[in-house]
């Protein structure tokens, strides 16, 4: 008795919360309704024969339940009600897999005046190229990519010179017209998934896959990873931004193509000098940060992490949370900085500065930081270098009192908090490793450890070198 | 007269009793033995990985909030909760625990025809286990590549256990692989060569069925799992580049160039669906027979269920790229996938249809067994129908890598043979130790174990509707996520907490009625098939006595109308045959 009564629980039960639920597909932002109507199909054959079972099942341990004087019926086989079960479940099963494979169809064959772009996974964000003028994209070698070169570009490719790079940062689409999403990978296997727009597809090194969808939707969408890709997998995040015509084409004379990008010139460390007294007032005559002043050391950061961050600010990613005092105070600072050149000449300036490693304020134990810093190792190197692979800056040697303040900032959301901003949300997620502040102070601890040691190594750098000077 | 003559070997061979503690419970080569040290060593690694994933479940309802459990640790759970719970528990213990339980009691044999490889079986799967195990002590611990071990990310820093673990894993699979092609050897070989007289294939119990076809698919599909090992560690050890394009990782570039991480997962796949269904088919099997039995009614359509785990068989071997449908395969591949795989829906509903139809007009005993088994059924319903979704290419699409998959796989694959499990260990313990388990304790176990894991997940297919990802450490800020998603989530962990704890009663259960529980005797559930026939209950190394049973009927006849009793031997002859008279 209290089975059956159990399983019509059950079953009603199902029911109730699939009708009660509020978890359901998001509004859909692309094309690609045939998904959710086969989606659908697929739903109410399967949901009535769950309950058509379920039902039975309710009837048959109820009425067939152990009584007084009940025997069961001996009845091996029942050729005729086993031939109608297989037909109706063959027209159930080709009711869904005939809308289904239409759809799929229409998933696999790309319309002819759909527009590229290419969509590049790696440990852990996206970028995206898109082909220029031309229509076409460029050729690519995974063994190009590097540092200088990070889409692998190849630069006797005429086609590539116009393709706009978009290295990290949102990729705008413009409304109602299909694009033909091609992905590689630099590194393992990722997956673009917006789940608005349905569509899906794997990123894979040493190919190229594709999918195509038509944005129907003006508004901005985040990008996750759909497949395993390692312990940042999480973190991986991105953003689209579906775009009337105007505002896609305004954005995208903003963009720099392979060829701008090439042909950038270097920084001019004479120049950057003199905008650099700007800067001095708080981070340092030597950019070497002040305590008095909340300006954190500048020399010996990796110029793509300052160019980085300088943009951040111009372009209100950062220095706008309401809790975000200091970040707010350097925000409107980097307006004198006009230009790219000017960004780039104070970047090499900088660059100049000694860079001696920032005195050491923070306290904590240092085995315990140790053992934390175990998760931040892939990104920022065992020894805290920072990694461009990684977009992960340098921390060993760097201000002790900013690191804790940015740890405790990702952590609350000050920072990283802002939607575009994905790279900051990236640390945001990871920092929710460090649970208290002193799991913060425990790791910078340890990350002043390094920093002796990079001390050590440079000194005994400088003996070898003599030696060998004198040796000659 | 010529049948006399024609006495089988096996009863001619005298089989040597050991006499020492070591000898007998651990260098024994009794199918009995060696099937409850499988049964224990599974059950134990299995303990292990249910702790993981309550692990997991907490760092999932309740992020932040557990200071060991970091991103490496927790795609290091969520790895070795998968592969132990699929090959090293699932795997062993319905093959290597069942299967050698049942396959020499039930065709009516005195052991396995090899029974030496058998308990070599035993050990090298026990050793493949340390080397598992051993994951944990390694520098760097197990991997944390997923229980896919998706090339390159298994064996690219960036994963944890890159260094040691991925290679304990590898190894340990090649170990298992060969710890199952010797036990399976011997299942396969047992069933078509060493059947009692009177057992012809139609007459065997669906149970045998099942384990027969697992175990054919486990010797061909295993290959390919084991040469993807070989080919990794490899590609880790020396710097091939089986798997392995150009690659730049972490902005250095690596030696690799050429290979293709796609040939891994067809490879994996190629094994890795077969094995689904070596799970299945046994569980499909046993529950046949535990619904018939306690159901007091013939299976329905035996014939049918018999075809339908041959067709099943057959078919899993052209279904596997259905998990690859958003891999980057030749996407036509999906029109052949999608329609294969929905073909294997229609045997497939046949069976369920035919369980629910031996129900009807039964005399149905709600015993600890059938309660599993009608749980069962109805669990298996919501997976099957929800591989329906997965399995039709264009509504993969947007739900693959969700939570939709990790419901419908643990629905399909995970509870549904864990509840056939638990039923045939309540079904079958008294024959092993001639016991009853504890009626009160099982009847707990089994209520808090099948509405537990329902609602564990049921709701959480609507997650996977939401387009939650899964394999995240931490959802953090998701556009897609808010607050009622973090309660489905806490939900989710509790129940999953509450049904992990709940598995104490199960393994005291085990303890407690070893010692104290109710005598059995010889067949205390009335069963037809001959371990329940036997001589000394348990049975003795050897299993009958100097003549083996003669089978004179099928396996199901329940209630025959004019019969004596509900239920007929399938050793006992009907009226006008003799003992010893020839058989069709």
């Amino acid at each position: 008795m209290i089975v059956a009564i159990m399983l019509l629980v059950i079953v009603i039960g199902s029911l109730v919360f699939n009708f009660l639920s509020p978890w359901w597909f998001t509004e859909i932002a692309s094309n690609w309704g045939g998904i959710d109507f086969a989606v659908f199909v697929t739903f109410w054959i399967c949901g009535v024969a769950f309950v058509l079972i379920g039902l039975f099942m309710v009837y048959t341990t109820w009425k067939y339940r152990r009584r007084e004087g009940l025997t069961a019926v001996y009845e091996p086989e029942n050729k005729r009600l086993e031939w109608i079960l297989t037909i109706v479940t063959t027209i159930g099963v080709v009711g869904m897999l005939a809308p289904g494979l239409w759809v799929w169809d229409a998933y696999v064959n790309v319309p002819p005046q759909a527009r590229d772009v290419e969509i590049v996974g790696q440990q852990w964000s996206w970028s995206y190229r898109l082909p220029g003028e031309d229509g076409y994209l460029g050729a690519v070698d995974a063994r190009r990519i590097s540092v200088d070169n990070p889409f692998g570009m190849d630069p006797d490719d005429p086609r590539g010179q116009d393709d706009v790079l978009i290295e990290r940062a949102a990729l705008h689409l413009p409304i109602d017209r299909p694009v033909k999403v091609l992905l590689r990978s630099k590194d393992v296997l990722h997956d673009f998934y917006v789940p608005e727009f349905r569509a899906k597809m794997d990123a894979v090194p040493g190919m190229i896959t594709y999918m195509w969808f038509t944005p129907t939707r003006v508004g901005t969408y985040e990008v996750l990873c759909a497949e395993l890709c390692g312990i940042g997998h999480h973190t991986m995040r991105g953003t689209v931004v579906v775009d009337t015509a105007e505002d896609y084409d305004a954005w995208l004379k903003t963009q720099a193509t392979f060829a701008q990008i090439s042909a950038r010139p270097e920084g001019d460390p004479v120049a950057g000098q003199i905008a650099y007294a700007v800067c001095a007032a708080c981070h340092g005559p030597a950019g070497e940060g002040m305590l008095a002043f909340n300006a954190p050391k500048l020399s010996g950061q990796d110029p793509w992490y300052l160019r980085h961050q300088i943009l951040a600010y111009r372009q209100g990613l950062r220095g706008v949370h309401e809790q975000d005092t200091y970040g707010k105070e350097m925000a409107p600072m980097v307006l004198p900085l006009i230009d790219d050149a000017a960004v780039e000449n104070v970047i090499a300036y900088i660059g100049t500065l000694p860079d001696d490693p920032a005195p050491q304020t923070v306290e904590g134990d240092i085995h315990r930081g140790a053992s934390l810093y175990g998760g931040c190792t892939v990104c920022h190197g065992s020894e805290g270098g920072g990694s461009y692979g990684t977009f992960a800056p340098r921390v060993a040697g760097m201000t002790d009192w900013y690191l804790v303040r940015q740890l405790r900032n990702f952590r609350e959301g000050i920072r990283g908090s802002h939607r575009m901003d994905n790279l900051g949300k990236q640390m945001g997620l990871m920092s929710r490793q460090l649970g208290d502040d002193e799991a913060i102070n425990d790791v910078v601890a340890y990350i002043n450890t390094m920093s002796t040691r990079m001390t050590r190594t440079a000194m005994h750098h400088t003996i070898d070198d003599r030696g060998e000077t004198d040796g000659g | 007269m010529a049948v006399e003559a024609q006495v089988p070997y096996q009863e001619a061979i005298d089989v040597h009793h050991p006499h020492s503690w070591l000898a007998r419970y651990w260098f024994s080569q009794d199918h009995k033995v060696i099937a409850i040290q499988y049964g224990i060593t599974a059950i134990g690694v299995g303990l292990v990985a249910l702790v993981l994933s309550g692990m997991m479940r907490l760092q999932l309802g309740f992020p932040d909030s557990f200071d060991f459990i970091d991103p490496e640790a927790y795609y290091q759970f969520i790895t070795m909760h998968g592969m132990i719970m699929v090959i090293y528990l699932l795997t062993a213990l319905l093959l290597g625990g069942f299967g050698n339980y049942l396959v020499p009691l039930m065709c009516g044999a005195r052991d396995m025809v090899f029974p030496f490889v058998n308990m070599i079986s035993y050990h090298v799967y026990f050793v493949s286990v340390l080397i598992l195990l051993a994951s944990y002590f390694v520098p760097g611990g197990p991997t944390g590549a997923g229980w896919t071990l998706y090339p390159p990310q298994a064996i690219l820093t960036g994963t944890p256990g890159v260094d040691w673990g991925i290679l304990t894993m590898l190894v340990s699979l090649a170990v298992f692989i060969v710890a199952f092609t010797m036990g399976g050897l011997n299942y396969v070989t047992t069933i078509l060569q060493a059947r009692t007289r009177g057992m012809s294939l139609m007459r065997m119990p669906l149970s045998i069925w099942g384990i027969f076809m697992a175990t054919v698919l486990g010797l061909l599909a295993f290959p390919a799992l084991f040469v993807s090992a070989v080919m990794m560690i490899l590609d880790k050890t020396i710097g091939t580049s089986f798997f392995m394009p150009a690659i730049s990782s972490l902005g250095e570039q690596l030696d690799y160039s050429g290979g293709s991480p796609l040939l891994f997962q067809h490879l994996f796949w190629f094994f890795g669906h077969p094995e689904v269904y070596i799970v299945a088919l046994p569980a499909f099997g046993i529950v046949s027979d535990l619904i018939s039995t306690h159901a007091r009614k013939n299976i329905f359509g035996y014939r049918m269920m018999v075809w339908a785990i041959v067709a099943i068989g057959v078919l899993s071997f052209i279904v596997w790229a259905h998990h690859m449908y958003v891999s980057g395969m030749h996407p036509y591949f999906g029109f052949f996938f999608a329609t294969t795989t929905l073909i294997i829906a229609v045997p497939t509903a046949i069976k369920v249809y035919n369980w629910t139809l031996t129900l009807l007009r039964a005399n149905i005993h709600m015993t600890v067994p059938m309660l599993f088994s009608i749980a069962f059924v109805i669990t298996f319903v919501v997976g099957g129908l929800t591989g329906l979704f997965l399995g039709n290419v264009i509504v993969d699409v947007p739900l693959s890598d969700t939570y939709f998959v990790v419901a419908h796989f643990h629905m399909v694959m995970g509870v549904s043979p864990i509840l056939v499990i638990f039923g045939a260990i309540y079904h079958w313990y008294p024959k092993m130790t001639g016991k009853m388990l504890d009626d009160r304790i099982g009847q707990l176990h089994f209520w808090i174990t099948f509405l537990g894991t329902y609602a564990i997940y049921y709701p959480m297919h609507y997650l996977g509707f939401v387009g939650v990802p899964r394999r995240y450490f931490a959802n953090g800020e998701m556009a897609i996520i808010d607050e009622s998603v973090i309660l489905l989530n806490q939900g989710i962990t509790i129940a999953a907490l509450i049904v992990g704890v709940a598995q104490i009663l199960f393994i005291w259960n085990l303890i407690y009625s070893y010692y104290r529980g109710r005598d059995s005797g010889p067949n205390p559930w009335k069963a037809t098939t001959l371990e329940w026939q036997t001589p000394e209950t348990p049975p003795r190394h050897g299993n009958w006595e100097s003549r083996l049973p003669t089978v004179y009927r099928w396996a199901y006849d329940y209630s025959v109308p004019g019969a004596k009793d509900d239920f007929i031997p399938q050793s006992e002859p009907s009226a006008g045959e003799r003992e010893g008279a020839p058989l069709a």
